[in-house]
């Protein structure tokens, strides 16, 4: 009992350090530009297939490299052309905009690459068990976790110990102080909206790995990213962080005593977040 | 648009309701595509009582779409094989489930309001999802069929006679139109829209901002539940997806394709919807992107929807 009890608390985390990726690079934008991007699953899905097609040429550490790239590239495109004409009008026409964006994403990755999943092939050495007690400690799940510290650490870097970096948080505190300042802040806007998507299509990589290939992989693992910035607080990103890791495990302890909830708790916590505390765990008053 | 005008427009959507089994054919539709355009119709006019009237945003009006189905579904399958009973049941179940819920969420606002209604919708589907013996799971619940009704006098065959389900669709779609398009005129819907226009001054004039929300939102969920039991018994089936978030993506989708402002913009919107759906989908697989495409650009250059197309025509 302990052992299935370990295996799923450390599963949830695992899963939860995941959704965190995810959704740090949805809460990226969200707090600076008050998008609130339901094309990042899309996204998401857009970096796996890359990476996918990439791997035969570079192989799986080069498409690691090169996929979340260009995924970010995309995405610097889609704000310039479908997202910044939006950004003076009621911020319900950037959601229903990227809710349109996803269905053209997830169809278009069902167009180029067909419907089926796809196998996507992991390194051999990270796919065997590190140890034969602790079985469920596969290398992936351990580099799974490695790269999220990893690009969470970049992220922390990136935003307080350079130029672009400390733009993004004063943006995100008053935008347009920021203008007034002298900051072109369309550029910022959208070099904010390109990092958020190299998350994205970060954790779409690992996520094919993990959860294999198919055009549906953005669209199921959307929701939990939302709930994640939801339950950690809009507009602070060490909430996001908690809020992933926190859905993780809960998910995951779930698993053990009633199963066919594991799913739905994400959802009751969320619920009960908002009514309790609307401003989530870190998060500050008034944001929205 | 002059009172004569809007009277005239009334007037002829009417007229293409009430004639519709009889010219669908002509232009190369069929009868029960025009009932599903109808039921999609009213769950997006129902929506858009809270959107486009009352300002407010819900992802998770499918959560009471599933629940009109389920509930019809269910009664007729294991209760009572009545259709007119099955709809009050799924009716019944929605507005319930809406009023209790919309009471506990009606303080939030924005995208937390819209998330919430969310979760809600998903613990649902979750159910519907899970309670493999009620529901049948994944499978949707099926094993049942639309009951013909017995009015005494006669006998409406709403099971064998396409023609017959779509009037007794439209007859559903008629009452709820109507009570909703009552409630608009009334001060109350006065004040809905004035919430809507500006809610901090509505506040400071008095009105109980939040009571008038929850109204709004109940009348709006309990019109898109009987949508939903009609949907169900279009089908003669009940699918958890119904209850999915994407459905309310869906609905919303309609109505702003439509025009969120007009009165019988979603009307439009799900007739496009529909129809785009129906005949893309016997093209290509890939329908998605196009409807996708299709309402990014009317998201970038016709946010008013087609109706606003007219509307600025008629300002001119």
């Amino acid at each position: 009992m302990t052992q299935l009890l370990l295996f799923n608390l450390f599963n949830g985390l695992i899963i939860g350090a995941f959704y965190a990726l995810m959704a740090l690079g949805l809460s990226l934008i969200l707090n600076l530009s008050g998008v609130i991007n339901f094309a990042h699953g899309g996204f998401l899905a857009i970096g796996a297939y890359l990476a996918y097609t990439l791997m035969p040429y570079i192989g799986f550490w080069g498409a690691l490299a090169v996929a979340p790239v260009l995924t970010a590239g995309l995405g610097l495109v889609v704000e310039r052309v479908l997202i910044r004409p939006l950004y003076g009008r009621d911020p319900l026409y950037s959601l229903l905009l990227t809710f349109g964006l996803a269905f053209i994403l997830e169809d278009g990755t069902r167009y180029i690459w067909g419907p089926a999943t796809l196998p996507f092939a992991i390194p051999g050495w990270l796919s065997s068990p590190l140890s034969n007690t602790l079985f469920f400690l596969t290398g992936y799940r351990m580099f799974m976790v490695a790269l999220v510290i990893a690009a969470v650490i970049g992220l922390f870097l990136i935003l307080n110990r350079t130029r672009l970096g400390m733009r993004i948080r004063a943006g995100t505190l008053d935008l347009e102080t920021v203008s007034v300042l002298g900051i072109n802040t369309r550029i910022l806007r959208n070099l904010n909206f390109g990092l958020g998507i190299y998350l994205a299509g970060l954790a779409g990589v690992l996520a094919a790995g993990m959860l294999g290939l198919q055009p549906t992989i953005g669209s199921t693992l959307i929701m939990p990213s939302f709930v994640a910035i939801i339950i950690g607080g809009l507009g602070s990103l060490p909430g996001t962080l908690l809020g992933g890791l926190l859905i993780g495990v809960a998910s995951g302890v779930t698993a053990v005593f009633f199963p066919s909830a594991s799913e739905a708790v994400i959802y009751v916590i969320m619920g009960l977040v908002l009514l309790v505390r609307p401003r989530g765990l870190l998060g500050e008053e008034g944001r929205f | 648009m002059t009172t004569i005008n809007k009277r005239g427009a009334d007037a002829a959507v009417w007229l293409l309701l009430l004639t519709m089994p009889y010219w669908l054919n002509w232009v190369g539709g069929y009868t029960s595509l025009g009932s599903r355009v109808l039921v999609l119709a009213l769950a997006a006019m129902s929506l858009n009582f809270l959107l486009g009237f009352t300002g407010v945003l819900s992802f998770g009006h499918a959560a009471y779409f599933g629940l009109g189905a389920y509930g019809v579904g269910l009664t007729i399958k294991y209760l009572v094989p009545n259709t007119l009973i099955g709809i009050a049941v799924g009716v019944i179940a929605g507005t319930v489930a809406a009023t209790a819920i919309g009471a506990l969420i009606v303080r939030l606002r924005g995208i937390y309001f819209a998330m919430v209604t969310i979760a809600f919708g998903q613990v649902f589907y979750f159910i519907a999802y899970r309670w493999n013996s009620v529901t049948g799971g994944d499978d949707g619940l099926s094993g049942w069929q639309r009951v013909p009704i017995d009015l005494g006098f006669t006998t409406v065959d709403i099971l064998g006679n396409d023609k017959a389900l779509y009037f007794l669709v439209l007859v559903c779609f008629a009452v709820a139109v109507g009570v909703m398009a009552a409630l608009l005129r009334s001060p109350f819907g006065r004040t809905l829209l004035a919430i809507r226009e500006n809610e901090r001054r509505a506040r400071f004039l008095g009105i109980p901002v939040d009571r008038h929300i929850w109204l709004s939102w109940v009348i709006s969920c309990l019109f898109v539940s009987l949508a939903g039991t009609l949907y169900a018994l279009l089908n003669n089936f009940a699918d958890p997806h119904d209850l999915r978030w994407d459905q309310s993506g869906d609905f919303v989708i309609m109505a702003v394709l439509g025009g969120m402002r007009a009165f019988w913009g979603p009307l439009i919107g799900a007739a496009i919807f529909v129809v785009l759906q129906d005949y893309i989908s016997s093209e290509t697989a890939n329908w998605m992107s196009f409807i996708g495409l299709f309402f990014v650009l009317v998201v970038l250059f016709f946010p008013r929807g087609v109706f606003g197309i007219f509307q600025r025509r008629a300002a001119r």
